[in-house]
């Protein structure tokens, strides 16, 4: 008897860990190592189009989910454009026309820089856990990694994705793969996260590979090159003024 | 004997003038008629054409397959070396490259804030080359309504209708707002230097015209054009030389496993064109036919009433010893010398005004502001091959049967009685 209770006390740890979190604690540690409260990183978005591929190399800054400032560095083309994210609004700086113009509406939808990425995902809440109610469905292998597998549901009306399904590491509570859905089940868009490393005590990934469902293209790598996370980051930036 | 029969024809000027009269006023209206019919259905057809498909065109496999998404993404790259082969392989052909693309304008305020934006439909046409006819194809001149035509690179043409509902006046810059060859969003600034009003709702809602040079920079589409449009040096699109073409030149260059080949394509190629062509000959063939029969019958009863007028003549003939058959030879021979001389008559006369009408057009100031389909302003007769001996079906066929058949009283006619009636 006394032996049975050693073993059942020593097991304990082992049957707690192997049991199945709650959805929105998932969501809630998934989104502790993703988002901060400012960062500056830099990053290669390499676009696999349909008949070649380019570079595209950007520097970002931002503060929350609310202001972000970005500006392309390369190639010659995009050189100079900068981006602006102010709550729910963007605006776009050209240097070629020297025009300020607010990205709103049906443009939103269009591609940044020919990639699989949209403006309406830069403008996007990054917390799912505010925007979604998980339920763990099962448990998966993704890139030998376990996984536990979430379907998400908005709960709001105004996201860009109705539903969607992720894989989250079991042990490092960190997304690796993730289908998006339209409210009408249409898979609009995969993301599937690699070279996931420990960065100022958060797990982050370091390459992520966007794929358009409804475009043909072979994806966009997302590479970030170097990031620095709670980061001072001067005000004056999140201005328009900032842009020319 | 011929000219014995055209002497009495010229000498005898109640037995010609009055059925060569008929004969070449009903085979004038047939050839004119057909001419128009043609040319009425054949101008929608045409115009699709000119304004968007051309008679055959070379795009991408890939363009081709999604064409109605103008996928400017899918252009042909290395447009220069492909323009040289069409123009070395097919030099009678007339070929020029087209870019189509959407986007917005956006129109600055003052202080180059957006004061309005509106959608618009692209087309991008050799318009800063002399040597072009594009102007004259897309009939932009007459529908030219305040500025001028680009003269210089960085201006465009805006649809008036747009013009006004942004609030934009002449000379103004405003941004066009699109996606490059290569997917990006592009800027690019652009000078108003005139508007067009093409009278249908189709283009003037919002279509911007620029020239090709001014594209390829804003759209970052060096060397690239999304469309070469070939058009036939008759300016009427010919099927047959068409298919012809095409297999030729696909088989030689085009493969099916490059997506990015170029692929050469008619007008038929295109189901809802296809339709309308078939339509349009099917209409044509109608129309001609009851006009034709209409005539027919009419000129079938000249040549009816001239045969039964000269039933008096016919027994003195009997009368005086000429045989029955070479009575109604004669007869027949006089016939086909009027429908043969009414109808080259008349033919020349409905070619003269078809001609006209295909060079001049009747213009039509009709209001097609809600129409989705685009049909020209301009409706013109077209002269083909056909039209040339069509004439000839009711002018000498009619004509000749219906003396033919009036002649055969002769052979029923009895000697007793033809005295009997020259008493």
């Amino acid at each position: 008897m006394k032996a049975k209770l050693t073993s059942l006390l020593l097991l304990f740890p082992l049957v707690c860990s192997s049991q199945t979190p709650d959805g929105k604690e998932i969501l809630k540690r998934m989104d502790a190592n993703l988002t901060s409260d400012s960062r500056v990183f830099t990053s290669k978005m390499i676009i696999h189009g349909r008949r070649s591929s380019r570079t595209v190399e950007s520097k970002t800054w931002s503060i929350g989910d609310r202001k972000a400032f970005t500006e392309y560095l390369s190639p010659p083309r995009e050189a100079g454009t900068k981006m602006l994210k102010l709550e729910d609004a963007l605006w776009i700086y050209s240097p070629s026309t020297d025009r300020t113009i607010q990205i709103a509406g049906h443009m939103l939808k269009q591609s940044i820089m020919g990639s699989d990425l949209s403006y309406e995902d830069m403008m996007e809440d990054p917390t799912l856990a505010d925007q979604y109610e998980a339920t763990v469905t099962g448990t998966e292998e993704v890139n030998g990694r376990p996984c536990w597998v979430l379907q998400l549901k908005a709960v709001k009306e105004d996201v860009t994705y109705a539903s969607r399904k992720v894989w989250v590491d079991r042990e490092r509570y960190i997304p690796l793969r993730e289908e998006l859905y339209a409210k009408s089940g249409t898979l609009l868009k995969k993301t599937e996260l690699f070279d996931v490393k420990r960065i100022d005590g958060r797990w982050f990934p370091g390459k992520i590979v966007f794929k358009d469902m409804l475009k043909q293209g072979d994806g966009t790598e997302f590479i970030i090159e170097s990031i620095e996370f709670n980061a001072d980051i001067p005000e004056h930036l999140f201005t328009k003024a900032a842009l020319r | 004997m011929i000219r014995f029969l055209i002497k009495g024809l010229l000498r005898d000027r109640q037995r010609s003038l009055l059925p060569l009269l008929v004969v070449s006023i009903g085979v004038m209206l047939t050839v004119f008629m057909h001419a128009w019919v043609t040319g009425v259905l054949g101008d929608g057809i045409e115009f699709k054409a000119r304004f968007e498909t051309g008679h055959v065109n070379v795009t991408t496999r890939a363009y081709a397959e999604n064409a109605g998404q103008i996928p400017i993404d899918l252009s042909l790259e290395g447009a220069g070396e492909m323009l040289e082969i069409l123009h070395s392989e097919y030099p009678d052909m007339t070929w020029v490259e087209r870019t189509r693309f959407g986007g917005l304008i956006d129109v600055p305020d003052e202080s180059g804030e957006t004061l309005s934006q509106g959608p618009v439909t692209g087309i991008a046409i050799e318009l800063l080359n002399e040597n072009s006819h594009e102007k004259e194809r897309m009939n932009l001149t007459d529908a030219l309504v305040r500025g001028h035509f680009p003269d210089e690179p960085g201006e465009i043409l805006i649809s008036d209708n747009l013009f006004e509902k942004l609030g934009i006046s002449l000379g103004q810059e405003v941004t066009l707002i699109t996606t490059s060859m290569y997917g990006s969003m592009v800027f690019h600034n652009f000078r108003i230097s005139g508007t067009l009003s093409f009278g249908m709702g189709a283009l003037d809602k919002g279509t911007v015209i620029m020239d090709l040079e001014d594209a390829r920079l804003a759209l970052d589409m060096q060397d690239a054009t999304a469309e070469i449009l070939g058009f036939f040096a008759s300016e009427y699109f010919e099927p047959e030389t068409a298919k012809a073409m095409c297999q030729a030149f696909n088989e030689k260059y085009s493969y099916p496993e490059d997506k990015f080949s170029p692929l050469m394509q008619n007008m038929r190629s295109y189901p809802q064109i296809a339709n309308l062509i078939d339509y349009a000959g099917l209409m044509t063939f109608i129309i001609s036919a009851i006009f034709i029969l209409v005539m027919s019958i009419v000129l079938w009863n000249t040549g009816l009433i001239s045969g039964l007028r000269r039933y008096g003549e016919m027994g003195v003939r009997l009368a005086i010893g000429e045989s029955k058959g070479h009575v109604y030879r004669s007869l027949i021979s006089e016939s086909v010398a009027i429908g043969l001389a009414g109808s080259v008559a008349g033919t020349l006369a409905g070619l003269l005004c078809a001609y006209i009408l295909q060079e001049k057009g009747l213009h039509f100031d009709v209001n097609m502001d809600t129409a989705a389909v685009m049909m020209p302003s301009t409706l013109r007769a077209h002269i083909t091959p056909v039209t040339y001996c069509i004439g000839f079906i009711p002018g000498l066929l009619s004509t000749v049967l219906g003396t033919m058949l009036s002649g055969i009283g002769i052979y029923k006619r009895k000697t007793a009685e033809l005295f009997k009636e020259l008493e």
